[in-house]
């Protein structure tokens, strides 16, 4: 990591730059702010950003885009394709319109939010990133879900949770159905808590006590001829 | 008194007992076991059934109309490249032998510090494994591969940028199509916080990727990768052998600056039993159409093909490579270096029901050699640096055997072994390799 600060506020527009400049860019700055016009919905847009800059896209992008985010604040104002900050450690990820498949999906930390809805496997294999989607989520959302939280305000589709482990899932609307494995949990205060809070960073404007909470009932945590129909 | 004309009466002779081939002891046993049990056999290690293997190849040497060269004094190059097709830095292999991909948590912590420190000395490359990479592993690794699973355990953009190459993992031979499992008896703290995962559960890996499903999402994918990486490091394609042609043409169409392509003897941490011996194709199947996709291409050479899955000695590499391989990589060959399943621990091998040599319960987390176990007693039987000897020494033999065939053979770099060099001594082999069956130009399944 250079420790020479490099700031470089400035509009990188992607129907002059290659993808690799804008990202070469975005990846060399330490700090700052940055615009990204025209993505055009091109794919891996400002992925692997290490430091805390911020950027926001106008417009739509295609697949990874903040991919592996660490640390940087990235908002795309517009829908995002497949994959939304996958396996994000740190940082901020905003999308103010729609995500397709698997957003979030083996992130490890920070928050990503969704304003729109989210499409199948949101928050697939997860790790510890918290996600907050203001419309619904598609089938398979949280599929192998290990730890973070995934809060959906709207509706859940099929199989919230399948083979969850130690994921937390609080959906306002409802749930097509449950997953294998996935269980509704008791609501306590810390939950009420937890969700105050983080609606509130997300920019949220929900009732904690709306909210119903699903977990994993652990009955698949080891491998038992008796779950064999489960599996 | 007796009439010596007239012996007693015996019981007339019988045919001795016969075992049924179809149902033979090894049979009768699983079926008891499976009922007794109601679960799957799972075990390590790869096939163990007899396949068409390299040993059903030979070399034909130079004759009259080849000239060999002389061993040592006429050089035998086995420098590698690997990956230059997209990556500023591409891997330089002293030698064509790679060390496989191999998880810590399936392998011990010091294991993997012993492969890293036998690569080094070899020259050549280490990878990681389902579960990420450990500080230990890069440290003792010059050149260390990164693996990117389905199950992303441990997957982080800062190991990203410290790999020397990326693999995507699609499948393994002993498994094509199946997921990983690490049982909770190796699931100890620093794996289970390595993996996010509860310490001391059966832990599953998933079979699919969770953010991209066919090659056109992978193309993308690898595309973020390389901006995430700056473009600076080879990314390779891991297959299981199943459909070579198609998956490895699909590799290549994908971006991938290297294909591994890894047969049904190719070893496993754990893996039903089931699983490892009927589904897939054996390594030696798998070469000639992989080959004949990267021709198909005009990829050969550009996008290079590592073969693992069985590989033992000298003469399986330079099998390989004639078939049209750039390099290999070893797994259970490594392990045996190390010391795995050595007849100094049959007391031990015994308890535990088995023998060496057979000793197949890696994912059971007992290994008497202290590999495939994260018991720290166990683990502390294997010295790093003694083991890492043995395995520089190991892969320098086999570095050895591979140039004085290739020397054998009149070429100069062992690169330029081809598939004339060699004939088969059985139909099968002759059919899978493409090569003639020996003493006769007759290759099954080609037209004269
Ligand atoms: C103990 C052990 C652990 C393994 N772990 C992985 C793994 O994490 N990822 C992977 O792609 N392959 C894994 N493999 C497969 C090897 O990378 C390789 O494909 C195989 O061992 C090659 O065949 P060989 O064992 O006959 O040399 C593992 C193999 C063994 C023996």
């Amino acid at each position: 990591m250079t420790t020479a600060t490099m700031t470089n506020t400035g509009v990188l527009d992607l129907s002059a730059l290659s993808l690799r400049e804008a990202n070469e860019t975005l990846q060399a700055a330490t700090e700052g702010a940055f615009t990204i016009v025209n993505p055009g919905g091109r794919h891996a847009i400002a992925c692997g950003l290490e430091h805390p800059v911020s950027v926001t896209i106008e417009g739509h992008t295609g697949y990874y885009c903040a991919g592996m985010n660490k640390n940087a604040d990235v908002t795309i104002r517009g829908n995002a394709g497949t994959g939304l900050a996958e396996n994000i450690m740190s940082g901020t990820v905003r999308v103010t319109g729609d995500a397709s498949q698997a957003a979030g999906a083996t992130g490890h930390g920070g928050l990503v939010v969704i304003e729109g809805n989210a499409s199948a496997r949101c928050g697939i294999s997860m790790k510890g990133v918290d996600i907050v989607v203001g419309g619904n989520v598609g089938h398979m959302s949280a599929f192998m879900a290990q730890a973070g939280n995934l809060v959906v305000l709207g509706d859940a589709g099929e199989d919230l949770g399948d083979s969850i482990y130690e994921a937390r899932l609080f959906v306002r609307g409802t749930v097509a159905r449950l997953g294998t494995d996935c269980v509704e949990k008791e609501m306590r205060p810390e939950h009420l808590a937890f969700l105050a809070d983080i609606l509130k960073r997300a920019g949220m404007d929900a009732d904690p006590r709306d909210f119903r909470r699903y977990g994993s009932a652990r009955t698949l945590y080891h491998f038992k001829i008796d779950n064999a129909g489960a599996y | 008194m007796t009439d010596q004309s007239n012996p007693p009466p015996k019981a007339p002779p019988r045919t001795v007992p016969v075992k049924s081939a179809t149902f033979d002891d090894v049979t009768l046993s699983e079926i008891r076991r499976a009922a007794a049990t109601g679960i799957y056999d799972i075990r390590g290690g790869g096939a163990k059934r007899h396949l068409p293997h390299f040993d059903d190849l030979l070399f034909l040497g130079a004759s009259m109309s080849r000239y060999p060269l002389e061993g040592y004094r006429e050089k035998c190059g086995t420098e590698v490249v690997i990956g230059a097709r997209h990556a500023k830095n591409p891997i330089i292999l002293k030698t064509p032998i790679t060390i496989a991909g191999m998880s810590f948590g399936s392998l011990s912590a010091q294991a993997k510090e012993a492969l890293g420190r036998g690569a080094n000395a070899a020259g050549t490359s280490t990878t990681t494994g389902d579960g990420g990479m450990t500080p230990e592993e890069r440290e003792h690794s010059n050149l260390l591969v990164y693996q990117l699973l389905p199950s992303r355990y441990g997957m982080n953009p800062d190991d990203l940028r410290k790999a020397d190459a990326i693999e995507v993992v699609v499948g393994q031979g002993a498994k094509p199509g199946g997921g990983g499992m690490l049982l909770g008896q190796k699931i100890s703290e620093r794996v289970a916080k390595m993996r996010t995962l509860p310490e001391g559960i059966d832990q599953r890996s998933a079979c699919r990727h969770p953010d991209w499903t066919g090659p056109d999402d992978l193309e993308i994918k690898i595309q973020e990768l390389r901006e995430i990486t700056g473009w600076r490091v080879p990314i390779y394609i891991k297959v299981g052998a199943s459909r070579p042609y198609y998956d490895v043409a699909l590799a290549v169409k994908a971006g991938a600056d290297a294909v591994v392509l890894d047969g049904m003897q190719g070893g496993t941490a754990a893996t039903q039993n089931v699983f490892i011996e009927h589904v897939g194709i054996p390594t030696l199947a798998a070469i000639r159409p992989a080959v004949q996709a990267l021709k198909d291409l005009g990829m050969h050479r550009t996008v290079q093909l590592i073969v693992s899955g069985g590989i033992r000695n000298g003469a399986d590499v330079a099998k390989a490579l004639a078939l049209g391989a750039d390099a290999v990589s070893i797994g259970t060959a490594a392990l045996v270096a190390l010391g795995d399943n050595d007849p100094v621990w049959e007391d031990e091998y015994r308890a535990l029901g088995t023998t060496a040599g057979a000793y197949d319960d890696w994912h059971e987390g007992n290994d008497p050699a202290g590999i495939t176990t994260q018991n720290p007693a166990l683990a502390a039987r294997l010295d790093p640096v003694a083991a890492g000897r043995r395995l520089a020494n190991y892969l320098n033999v086999m570095t050895l055997e591979l140039q004085t065939i290739a020397r054998a053979c009149g070429k100069s770099h062992v690169l330029n072994l081809e598939p004339e060099d060699l004939v088969a001594l059985t139909v099968e082999a002759a059919a899978m390799a493409g090569v003639p069956l020996a003493g006769t130009s007759w290759i099954p399944g080609r037209p004269d």
